[in-house]
């Protein structure tokens, strides 16, 4: 049984949502998910070193699910109904913290480097995440797309949490990776 | 040489750069998609601006939000500068953050311990 990637969506969307999306990851979608949560986030009276901290974290996801979602076949696009560049997000508070879930199509070629990156960021101290990010800064290159292989240790080093991940085979190559953000 | 004055956007920053009085500004956010765009031109002014510098280059930086995106590109103007500081110019890099932002006074320490010119860290008190 493949997994079913709206029905996942619809057991994220419930509690105490902020925010939820589903579908294409374009510039347009990540500027009014920015604006609305900034209001939002104010509406609920949250403090503010905390909104700047989702602020950021946000914008870093958005903009990894920006560069990184694959494209599906068009076969599966139009049979299981998914938007071109189609991706998840989910904002949610439980009590004192705020989770960010993104979600996105991926190549089973991709995994382990996904996997092994991640890993190897929640295995790291306070100060050994500085320096990684320090070294990656001063020595990789922007990718075409403005990538910069920064994104996910900036967010575990704001949020000081583990990340946490899974990897849900859908059908053939393609995989569907959700990425949890825990911000206390 | 032509001054740079670009009107800040939600994404992206003011930005005046003056060859005449040496005073390089950025100020806003910087989170745009693909920096590279926005700060290529930035980059290649300051490279310029290096042939003949004034005497003493004061840089005032004052960022609410930069993504990692614009962290490399920043960085690289940031070189640009310690290229001018080495052939013997003044230079300095005000810094600012917000008052308890801890995160922004990091990154400020972070690029100090990777440039070679000396930073002052400025806290703005509302």
């Amino acid at each position: 049984m493949s997994f079913d990637v709206h029905e996942y969506y619809s057991q994220l969307d419930s509690g105490n949502v902020l925010l939820a999306y589903k579908g294409s990851i374009t510039t347009d979608l990540i500027n009014n998910v920015l604006e609305q949560i900034e209001v939002k986030l104010e509406s609920v009276d949250e403090e503010a070193k905390i909104r700047k901290k989702v602020y950021n974290v946000l914008v870093e996801s958005l903009q990894n699910l920006y560069h990184h979602v694959e494209e599906l076949p068009e076969e599966y696009k139009s049979r299981d109904k998914f938007d071109s560049k189609f991706g998840v997000l989910v904002i949610a508070k439980d009590k004192d913290t705020i989770k960010i879930s993104t979600g996105n199509f991926i190549t089973s070629e991709k995994i382990k480097f996904l996997k092994d990156k991640i890993d190897k960021i929640n295995s790291l101290s306070k100060d050994e995440l500085k320096d990684m990010y320090k070294f990656i800064l001063n020595h990789q290159k922007l990718s075409a797309k403005g990538g910069g292989g920064l994104g996910l240790v900036d967010i575990a080093r704001k949020t000081g949490n583990k990340l946490e991940y899974t990897f849900q085979h859908y059908k053939d190559d393609y995989y569907f990776f959700n990425l949890d953000v825990f911000i206390t | 040489m032509e001054p740079i004055s670009i009107e800040g956007t939600p994404k992206t920053p003011t930005v005046k750069f003056d060859a005449g009085t040496g005073i390089i500004e950025i100020k806003g956010r910087s989170i745009p998609e693909n920096s590279i765009e926005f700060y290529k031109p930035l980059v290649d002014w300051l490279e310029e601006y290096g042939q003949n510098p004034v005497e003493k280059t004061v840089v005032n930086v004052q960022l609410e939000y930069f993504n990692t995106s614009s962290s490399k590109c920043i960085l690289d103007v940031f070189k640009k500068l310690e290229a001018i500081h080495k052939a013997k110019n003044e230079v300095i890099i005000n810094w600012h953050y917000e008052e308890d932002d801890e995160d922004m006074l990091e990154a400020g320490e972070d690029y100090e311990s990777i440039i070679r010119v000396p930073f002052k860290m400025i806290e703005i008190v509302e």
